[in-house]
């Protein structure tokens, strides 16, 4: 009898054996959901909404463009107009059509002729630039685009 | 020397240490990126002088520097925009007999409009100083009107819709059989409706 209180009275310890298994399957969740960032953003980069959307190709057949306002830090020095990013760096327009063969050049021939250009452009942006860029594309005559966005339908 | 047989149980606790260990990691050093976006092809370079096409085949939409829709010179709200474009793709104006006749239209059938969708064109201009997120709201809406109608004859002819048809033929797990088929089915729905969308080259306000 006596025994038999002193355990009641005693908090047992709670068995943390099955935590790791949580937090293993929040791993693998974000270790599917998520791709390794390729490159840091110099520029503001909120894609537009849109319903219609299709899902890209494989990533090796993808050469990204991002354009947007530069983020506020480099703001002070290249002033706020938006901006294009490849891959690491600013440019300006006439710089995409090297740029996208040189890329183009480095994918196995194969599949050359299959390569999409996304183009990542922030919502505030103007018309006009993303025209400029659509320009030089053809001048290379890389026509295949895809404006990215996110799904959804809110703004 | 009494040495215990018992194997003695590893301790777990540190298990999760480890595991939230390599959680944050893979959470600062990834982003969930989007990999969607609407595909266009844009025109070559160079091309031929285009076949003269008749006023009534084209539907002019227009964005200018206030974000403001025009079609055909008047102005219109993004919520009209689709079932206006879908009531032009799909009017079937040319009359029985003719080549162009469109019997699958179930449009208005005006004359003054366009012939069949195999002949209607779209074409979207904007200002240069329109913003980048009206504008793929205006080709959201109208790239919705032809999955609209696409939709309608798949479902019609195969009972199925014409962008789940696509998603699958893009599928890895489809087999190679099932593609043969919905790659012809999807060709036959194309033609019905080809997206003609035209961007002529962006105006400029002076």
């Amino acid at each position: 009898m006596r025994n038999y209180r002193k355990n009641r009275n005693q908090l047992p310890a709670i068995s943390t054996a099955s935590l790791p298994d949580i937090v293993f399957m929040l791993l693998f969740f974000f270790m599917t959901v998520t791709t390794i960032k390729s490159k840091t953003l110099l520029v503001d980069n909120d894609l537009p909404h849109a319903s219609q959307v299709k899902s890209l190709d494989k990533k090796d057949r993808v050469i990204e463009i991002i354009v947007g306002k530069p983020n506020p830090k480099l703001a002070k020095v290249v002033g706020t107009e938006p901006k294009i990013q490849l891959n690491d760096k600013l440019a300006y327009v006439n710089e995409i059509g090297p740029y996208v063969l040189s890329e183009l050049s480095r994918k196995p021939e194969n599949i050359q002729n299959l390569i999409t250009v996304s183009l990542k452009i922030d919502k505030n942006v103007q018309v006009g630039i993303v025209s400029d860029i659509k320009q030089e594309l053809r001048k290379i005559n890389v026509l295949k685009v895809n404006y990215t966005t996110y799904q959804g339908n809110d703004k | 020397m009494n040495r215990n047989r018992e194997i003695p149980e590893v301790n777990a606790g540190s298990m999760a240490d480890i595991a939230f260990l390599l959680l944050i990691f893979f959470l600062v050093t990834t982003t969930i990126e989007t990999d969607v976006g609407l595909d266009r092809k844009l025109p070559p370079k160079e091309t031929t002088p285009p076949p003269p096409i008749h006023e009534r085949n084209i539907f002019r939409v227009s964005l200018n520097k206030k974000n403001e829709i025009f079609v055909e010179d008047a102005i219109m709200e993004m919520k009209d925009l689709k079932s206006a474009a879908m009531a032009f793709l799909d009017n079937g104006g040319s009359p029985v007999g003719n080549k162009n006749h469109c019997n699958y239209c179930m449009g208005d059938r005006d004359p003054n409009s366009s012939d069949s969708p195999s002949k209607a064109i779209i074409s979207f201009n904007s200002d240069r100083e329109a913003s980048y997120g009206t504008y793929i709201e205006v080709q959201n809406e109208l790239t919705a009107a032809y999955n609209t109608l696409r939709n309608r004859e798949a479902q019609k002819r195969f009972g199925q819709n014409f962008v789940e048809m696509e998603k699958a033929y893009f599928d890895p797990i489809t087999s190679a059989n099932a593609k043969m088929i919905l790659k012809d089915r999807i060709q036959e729905i194309r033609d019905m409706f080809p997206m003609m969308l035209s961007e002529a080259q962006i105006t400029t306000n002076l």
